[in-house]
């Protein structure tokens, strides 16, 4: 037969692929002696007296080879072993003359390890339907097993759940015959499923040992052998490694590529269940071959590795040890404290503006309280159980907030990501969070479904039945509320400090959003943070009309007011609407005001429009807090006409870990006197002052070098400008699927490393100057962006930088041109209208500029006039510097 | 130290003959015409003629070769007889007067395709690649000194970046010629960010070079001098026409269409044998349109060298120059 074929070596100049790593392994078997292709990074080493430290055997999957595997080889410490070889009658191994199940396949790769004189400690790595093997091997040789990594497979295909419709379609004879054998269909395809595209020449790579028909015989034989039908030959021996899955108590770890149209969410929850304690990464960006999309695997395989199973490290990311953070924090709040004693309280919780301002729709904290026990009780009766995950799809309202409670009240976890995402971000998020159940309004429900968000759908309100059909609602509220409270846990066990509950999604303006995790023991300090760094106290009434601190007023005490805009548009806040709402509670106007630093623009913007009921609600207003990003001090002090008793107080913190520090309007003004006295000594301090760490918070630096690079060692010295990291009760417990971000901000236990750059003065106060990702890196040294900016918006905004007249707050980046290490710094202002030939700012701004930023180490290389800087996703008060110095390149690349 | 400068007619040559002077190196100068650089030895004579240039060269412990033809136009043999041979013959003149160390002064552009380069080091000089007959004879003579790099002749190219300042009639007065009579034009946005080099940094980094290139120091390799303050190009223009207090340049034209007018031009020039410059060539429009800035880590580590005259103060100087 002419299928029959020796194995070989592989062709020198394949991309990344050392010759010196292939050998040919002859390995006795039943059926005759076989020659196996193994990439080997130990190969002529093996007379040497020193053995490995660790050997990963990497298993490949259908249709590749272990080429897959090379950058892993390249990256493994040299006392290491890293072995990958191809399966029989694949890659460059001999084609046998016949086709190989599952059990041959395991055996193979039994005799194979034992032929190399593999011994302990062995990590087993695998991509696709190498991940079975690879668990088969680890069975047998549970002595020597040290870890496991998985990327992109499947041990089991759940229940209830058609296959991966790839492989069912595979599955046809004629169909697997003419894609994977005939043709090379199958091959291709499989690297055409990276993005971005492969280079050719690894593309050329991958198909090269299948080039032929006879050549495929394998790819076809290995598709046909994997086992979905309950009487396939493979099934027994399937369902035997993975059923024993569990009892593989040794570190796992999981890749995992999103994209994969083989392997989805199914299969990776399918997997999480059969590994408890795996930690988890997923590459949002990545498709089934991970080990391509994600080059940085490999290092991230070497982390790993070295940290969970050669020096058995705990769990990155886990809790803070409770010791040395400081005592001066509050006591930890409960999230049902407030309403567990105000449970007989007639009076108004939370109000709801709507468009009708005389027909507000208000709770009662008496009818939010029994709302939220018979809402959890449904919510149980409907399959919620302990630690379940229910993303919510609802705006601010007085749903969202009854929804919220009876989700911890049931004992579960909430998922929030918010709009500002957008729909595909959202979609991302939703979908890589685990999710067991959806609860969401009517616009909710209908974007579910292009967002393919999973889990059971409970709708906030009644809808026709067509409708329901359509969008899949399991229950609606009004359905699950008839059920008993009687039968509800114990609320201090669905309260415990250590149970999830909150997934909360960063902003993502530098790569997808992050799922951060929060457990009830953070909640509870930063309720308690909140509650007592502004002596909130239940006689104070607030208007919410920012998303994290709309849903705290009940867990806090403190009646509160949603205005009638969307909360997730905060811009839309106009100050009749928030008038509106500070007048909501009848006689007693509200005492406190959350908004964020978008939304005081507009209100500043439309006081003129404001009513004297509403002026004089407003008027009452005691605090304004504006959370998210810097608020101009300007922009306070022309607020004082609209909220003359109001301190305001901008805090700053981040998702992971919010608030941390605080600043008032005071505190700006000094600041910016200090901030004039430093102009023109030393650029490299300027920055926005945020004020000192609120009680129990700890800020530390870990100072640049010259290159920009972070020190390993957090200092507290004054004036040393590096990354901001944070110590607190309440920052975020880990991230969500993220094990390298954690491995990455476990260098310091229980420190939040907030990729803020800044420094602390000689007066404790904190000062931020820009993103890590936005440092320069000057000939001269690092140069932050945030101080550089606001000087030119200052001068800006006081007309002395001629050629430039209609400033706009927010229009003014700085960021750095050329390669890191020599990079330029360039200045770019937001000219709306500006044309392409106008993109070169006239020599006389740039004079003013230069003059300006003079105290910087290098001078300014260019002014540029950009028609609209682009902004962040989610914050439209943060300007998103990435993009602003790719277009700048390309703008001072000429042409 | 004993010095023989090759070229020193032009402003750069002039410029570093009289630093090393200055310092109170003995300075002997090699050119075709007299230099009238005072204090200098002055030999006149061709650079391609081997036996008097290792004249000039005897007992001098260091050969700074700067004399080129450096133009857009004309035939390339041209080129090639005094970059290319001249090359050649300052390195046999080195090995037959047994000097030891050779500086070689060549151009950014021999490493340059065409392509914006940002940031980037010295790349290898090319002359497949290099745009016009001067950058495709430079190219050929790096490597030739470079390739006779060795224990008894340490070689070390330094490619100076667009030089300017005072008394440049070659850069600065044609440009300031060009907006005087309103025909200056702008490639492209004028964004292009463009290294240049103040002539007197210049002169100081060859000194330097000089007193670096030993086969215990810094040989074998090129390296990109400029003053490492990097300005869009139509910044440049503008601010030697402020200098000259002539008009500055406000039309633009789209690099392709100055790339083919420059061809067109230059073609039509070679083809009626016309001697002067035309009006614009491709390798000056593609100068003028694309990024060429470098990074000056290694030059400045290698040299033990920092620019004195800061950009801003070299217009200052130049408009004191073209006022006074």
């Amino acid at each position: 037969m002419t299928r029959v074929r020796p194995a070989s070596l592989p062709p020198a100049g394949l991309p990344g692929l050392e010759r010196a790593w292939s050998r040919l392994v002859r390995v006795p078997g039943p059926d005759g002696d076989r020659t196996f292709h193994v990439l080997d990074s130990w190969h002529g080493r093996e007379t040497e007296d020193e053995r490995p430290t660790v050997t990963l055997l990497c298993v490949h999957g259908n249709p590749t080879w272990s080429y897959l595997w090379r950058r892993l080889l390249a990256a493994a410490p040299a006392d290491w072993r890293v072995i990958a070889p191809d399966h029989l009658g694949m890659g460059f191994s001999e084609r046998p003359d016949r086709a190989r199940v599952l059990a041959e396949r395991v055996d193979d790769l039994d005799r194979l390890t034992a032929a190399l004189g593999v011994t302990g400690p062995v990590v087993t790595v695998a991509h696709d339907w190498g991940g079975i093997i690879s668990m088969g091997w680890a069975h047998r040789h549970r002595d020597e097993l040290a870890g496991l990594v998985l990327t992109n497979t499947a041990v089991h295909q759940p229940e209830h759940v058609p296959g991966p419709i790839l492989i069912r379609l595979a599955h046809q004879k004629m169909v697997n015959r003419l894609t994977c054998r005939w043709t090379p269909t199958f091959v291709r395809a499989t690297t055409a499923l990276s993005r971005p595209a492969l280079p050719r020449a690894v593309r050329s790579a991958f198909a090269l040992p299948y080039r032929g028909v006879d050549a495929r015989a394998a790819v076809a034989e290995f598709v046909a052998d994997v086992p979905f039908a309950a009487d396939h030959p493979s099934r027994p021996t399937l369902d035997e490694i993975s059923g024993a899955m569990p009892r593989l108590d040794v570190p796992a770890l999981l890749l995992w590529g999103p994209r994969d149209p083989v392997f989805g969410e199914v299969h990776l929850r399918d997997l999480l269940g059969r590994l408890p304690g795996a930690d988890l990464h997923r590459y949002e960006l990545a498709s089934h071959l991970l080990a391509e999309d994600a080059p940085e695997y490999a290092a991230a395989v070497v982390d790993w590795v070295t940290d969970r199973v050669l020096t058995a490290a705990p769990t990155a990311g886990a809790p803070a040890p409770a010791g040395p953070v400081s005592t001066s924090a509050p006591d930890l709040a409960g999230v049902f404290d407030a309403l567990d004693r105000r449970r007989a309280d007639p009076s108004v919780a939370v109000v709801q503006l709507t468009d009708d301002p005389e027909q507000p729709r208000s709770i009662s904290w008496a009818e939010l309280a029994a709302r939220v026990d018979r809402l959890a009780a449904g919510l149980r009766r409907a399959g919620v159980r302990d630690g379940d995950r229910v993303a919510m799809l609802v705006p601010p309202s007085i749903e969202l907030t009854v929804a919220l409670y009876a989700v911890w009240r049931a004992g579960g976890a909430v998922v929030v990501a918010d709009k500002g995402l957008g729909l595909r971000g959202m979609g991302r998020a939703l979908r890589g969070s685990r999710i067991d159940h959806l609860v969401a309004d009517v616009a909710g429900l209908a974007a579910a479904g292009p967002m393919r968000v999973p889990g059971t759908r409970f709708a906030v309100r009644d809808l026709p039945t067509p409708v329901r059909r359509a969008v899949r609602v399991a229950h609606t509220f009004a359905e699950l509320e008839t059920a008993d409270p009687a039968t509800l846990p114990d609320r201090r066990e669905v309260t415990d400090p250590d149970r999830e509950a909150a997934v909360l999604f960063t902003s993502g303006a530098t790569g997808p959003a992050k799922g951060v995790r929060y457990r009830h023991r953070q909640l509870g300090a930063q309720l308690a943070l909140i509650r007592d760094g502004y002596r909130l106290t239940e006689d104070d009434r607030m208007v919410a009309a920012f998303a994290p601190f709309a849903l705290y007023g009940p867990a806090l005490g403190v009646p509160s007011a949603v205005p009638a805009t969307d909360v997730t548009k905060p811009a839309t806040l106009t100050a009749a609407a928030l008038g509106d709402a500070a007048a909501a509670f009848g006689d007693r106007p509200a005492t406190v005001v959350f908004a964020s630093p978008a939304a005081l623009r507009t209100v500043l913007a439309t006081q003129s429009a404001v009513d004297s009921r509403q002026r004089q609600a407003l008027a009452s207003v005691r605090l304004l807090l504006s959370a998210g990003a810097p608020v101009p001090a300007s922009t306070l002090h022309a607020l004082r006409d609209l909220l003359p008793a109001a301190e305001a107080h901008t805090p700053y913190g981040m998702t992971e870990s919010l608030p941390a520090t605080d600043i008032d309007l005071a505190g700006i003004d000094r600041a910016t006197e200090d901030r004039a006295a430093l102009a023109g000594t030393d650029g490299s301090l300027d920055g926005v002052c945020v004020g000192r760490p609120l009680p129990g918070v700890e800020v530390a630096v870990a100072p640049l070098d010259p290159a920009g690079t972070p020190a390993a060692d957090l200092v507290t010295d004054p004036d040393r400008v590096g990354e901001l990291w944070i110590r607190a009760r309440h920052i975020r417990d880990r991230y969500d699927g993220r094990w390298v971000v954690d491995h990455a901000a476990a260098a310091h236990p229980g420190w939040h490393r907030t990729g803020d750059v800044g420094r602390l003065d000689g007066d404790g106060r904190v000062w931020v100057q820009g993103r890590m990702v936005h440092v320069l890196t000057t000939p001269g040294g690092p140069v932050t962006p945030v101080g550089a900016e606001q000087r030119v918006q200052d001068a800006w905004a006081e007309g002395r930088l001629p050629g430039l007249d209609r400033w706009s707050p927010g229009s003014v980046a700085v960021v750095g041109v050329g390669p890191a290490g020599t990079q330029q710094v360039v200045v770019v202002v937001g000219t709306p209208g500006v044309r392409r030939s106008g993109v070169r700012a006239d020599t006389e701004t740039v004079d003013a500029v230069r003059a300006l930023l003079a105290d910087l180490p290098v001078p300014v290389a260019a002014v540029l006039r950009h028609p609209g800087l682009p902004v962040d996703v989610r914050h439209n008060s943060k300007i998103d510097r990435v993009a602003v110095a790719g277009w700048a390149a390309r703008a001072l690349a000429g042409g | 130290m004993r010095v023989l400068l090759t070229g020193a007619s032009g402003m750069l040559g002039r410029a570093t003959a009289a630093a090393l002077i200055a310092r109170g190196d003995a300075v002997t100068v090699l050119q075709r015409r007299p230099a009238g650089v005072p204090g200098a030895d002055e030999v006149l004579g061709d650079v391609a003629d081997a036996s008097r240039v290792a004249d000039a060269a005897a007992g001098a412990d260091v050969v700074l070769h700067l004399a080129a033809k450096v133009d857009v136009v004309g035939p390339e043999p041209e080129y090639r007889r005094v970059n290319v041979d001249g090359t050649r013959a300052v390195l046999d003149a080195c090995r037959a007067a047994g000097v030891g160390r050779l500086v070689f002064v060549s151009s950014p552009s021999v490493a340059h395709a065409g392509d914006p380069l940002m940031g980037v080091g010295a790349g290898p000089a090319d002359p497949a690649a290099a745009r016009g007959a001067y950058s495709r004879t430079k190219a050929e003579a790096e490597r030739l000194a470079l390739a006779a790099d060795g224990p008894d002749l340490a070689v070390l190219a330094v490619r100076p970046h667009l030089v300017w300042g005072p008394g440049d009639t070659q850069l600065i007065g044609r440009i300031v010629q060009r907006a005087r009579a309103g025909r200056l034009v702008l490639v492209g946005t004028g964004a292009a960010l463009i290294d240049t080099t103040y002539v007197d940094n210049a002169a100081d980094a060859l000194v330097a070079a000089a007193d670096a290139v030993a086969p215990d120091r810094v040989h074998g390799e090129a390296l990109v001098v400029s003053n490492g303050e990097p300005r869009p190009v139509g910044e440049v223009l503008d601010r030697v026409c402020r200098a000259a207090g002539v008009p500055r340049p406000t039309r633009q034209v789209p690099l392709p269409v100055a790339a083919a007018a420059g061809t067109v031009a230059q073609t039509a020039w070679a083809l009626l044998r016309r001697r002067d410059t035309p009006p614009l060539t491709r390798f000056l429009a593609e100068q003028l349109g694309t990024a060429h800035w470098f990074d000056q880590r290694r030059t400045r580590e290698a040299l033990r060298w920092q620019p004195r005259v800061s950009l801003d103060e070299g217009f200052d100087r130049l408009a004191a120059a073209l006022r006074g």
